[in-house]
């Protein structure tokens, strides 16, 4: 049956969702793992799962197999959460897959970025089911449509993988890959208390969020949830502003999405300059204040 | 006890690589190939935690062309006590490589298999969750940080939004993240030393069956020519004349 599942782990995924189902222009239900969803974006059917967190992928994917049997297409927003389950989950159901979707030309060929965004491949499934995990930036969300019918289902979970510690980092930011403003750092912050001042300061007087290099993480300078580029997140905000970042392949695959990138940098051979829209030489601890100082000019 | 880990060639990761102009594949004229930075990552985890735990037998494999044989030389060059090369011409797309490796772990009965979170060259993040639901094991991808202890393993690992610890019943299958460690560097002359470790060729004992097929391969996009700006004050009024602000 052509009928398209959205799995939704959290309510801030439906609307994603819905825009990536109505793309893909077949019938579609929502499935939510956690949270309540009050909004209706099209779907037929919204089922809610009721769960306080999202568990291990072992525990909670025979579960999902069960419920995805009715579907010839099975999809979930891209992120390191959804990487674990849904493809586990293509594993159980002997599906074709898509990882990081970024366009649709029928519901059997796909576009996604390879090798580091050096190629976009064109990806026919030949199969059915199909799992497909989709970066949102490409899929307009749907016009809400009233308040959606929720259906409480229950989702046995199996025995997995115990969890036995969760740390949540961050803290108040809003969400990377859904940030309207993104400010990143490069290794030349030095330390997590400079990376924190500089970075994070005009992030919060942007009402942004903070992104970081591999390298900087590596270092210690700031957590992993931070690393942006082609093994960590990526983003697709109106202002990618990069600071002290020479602009690797690997780091540009994960901004490419970007409506405006702005670099700055003191070296004015840094690969970063041939991407960025709005490029300034200078020494980021000079720009970086001056930029602050001219944004509370402007108020 | 028995770690298994999956390596595979790839393109270098740190080359400049394109499409053909025709689109059937990528451009690899003078192009290396390398181990998968993860699948290194993976090696070097196997032979620290046999620094711990000397009863581990660390079984390398790799599937595809002959060539790979580079690379599990290095594997072996790394620390792996012995390789597995399955060979083929044939395309493996990630199930139909789950599919192998699930046969191969049946034979072969690791306790865990250890092995990179991605490959640089196709960026599925598929086979290490794939290979563990076909086998029915429990799975932690993303991994940190992993202590081994009687019967399970113990694995912090990355999400979205900080870390989390897990702790699996063995047999697990295990992917690996960049902080895990820092992979040791060989020389030549290491990997030329790692010439008298046993390698097995093999045939695969399943036939490819793609889910998916790559139609053709295009170059990105290209963003429109950016400019430099020559102070703070353009740079901001720029930005207020675009709306990004």
């Amino acid at each position: 049956m052509a009928k398209t599942l959205v799995i939704a782990f959290d309510p801030a995924e439906v609307a994603s969702g819905a825009g990536f189902a109505t793309a893909l222009g077949q019938p579609f239900d929502v499935l939510l793992i956690t949270g309540n969803a009050a909004n209706n974006a099209g779907a037929e059917r919204t089922f809610l799962a009721g769960l306080d967190s999202v568990p291990p992928a072992d525990s909670l994917t025979p579960s999902l197999v069960a419920l995805a049997r009715g579907y010839s297409h099975i999809v979930a927003v891209s992120s390191m959460r959804s990487k674990d389950i849904m493809a586990r989950l293509a594993g159980a159901l002997d599906a074709a897959m898509v990882t990081d979707a970024i366009a649709i030309e029928s519901p059997t060929v796909y576009k996604r970025p390879i090798v580091a965004g050096a190629a976009i491949a064109t990806v026919e499934t030949l199969t059915e089911p199909v799992v497909v995990t989709f970066r949102p930036a490409g899929f307009p969300e749907p016009a809400q449509q009233g308040e959606a019918t929720l259906e409480p289902i229950t989702l046995e979970l199996s025995q997995g993988s115990k969890r036995i510690s969760e740390s949540m980092h961050g803290g108040g930011r809003p969400d990377l890959t859904q940030a309207r403003v993104v400010v990143s750092g490069g290794r030349p912050l030095k330390d997590a208390a400079t990376f924190e001042k500089v970075i994070g300061g005009l992030a919060d007087q942007l009402g942004g969020a903070v992104g970081a290099t591999r390298a900087a993480v590596d270092s210690g300078i700031a957590s992993n949830e931070l690393q942006v580029g082609q093994t960590g997140k990526i983003v697709a905000p109106d202002l990618y502003i990069a600071a002290g970042i020479s602009g690797s392949t690997q780091h540009m695959a994960g901004i490419k999405d970007s409506k405006t990138i702005v670099a700055i940098n003191n070296d004015p051979s840094a690969p970063i300059f041939e991407f960025a829209d709005l490029g300034l030489v200078a020494d980021l601890y000079d720009a970086i204040p001056a930029i602050r100082a001219a944004l509370d000019r402007g108020k | 006890m028995k770690i298994l880990v999956p390596v595979k060639r790839v393109l270098d990761p740190f080359a400049k690589v394109r499409p053909l102009p025709d689109g059937s594949g990528m451009d690899t004229a003078g192009v290396k190939f390398e181990m998968n930075p993860f699948d290194e990552i993976a090696i070097e985890e196997a032979v620290r935690q046999r620094d711990q735990h000397p009863e581990i037998e660390i079984v390398a494999v790799s599937i595809g062309l002959p060539e790979a044989e580079d690379q599990l030389r290095k594997a072996l060059a790394m620390g792996a006590d012995k390789a597995i090369l399955i060979e083929s011409t044939e395309t493996f797309d990630p199930p139909s490589i789950a599919d192998e490796l699930a046969a191969l772990a049946r034979a072969e009965q690791p306790d865990i298999i250890l092995m990179g979170k991605q490959a640089t060259d196709d960026d599925s993040n598929q086979v290490g969750q794939m290979l563990a639901a076909k086998l029915g094991w429990p799975q932690a991808t993303f991994a940190s940080k992993i202590v081994i202890v009687a019967g399970s393993v113990q694995v912090t690992r990355e999400t979205d939004t900080g870390d989390e610890v897990l702790e699996c019943a063995l047999p697990a299958v295990v992917t690996v993240d960049l902080r895990l460690n820092e992979p040791r560097y060989i020389a030549l002359p290491g990997i030329i030393k790692a010439r008298s470790k046993p390698l097995d060729r093999r045939a695969p004992t399943t036939s490819p069956r793609p889910r998916t097929r790559v139609r053709r391969l295009d170059p990105p996009p290209a963003r429109a020519p950016g400019r430099k700006v020559a102070s703070v004050d353009e740079l901001v009024g720029a930005l207020r004349e675009r709306g990004a602000i």
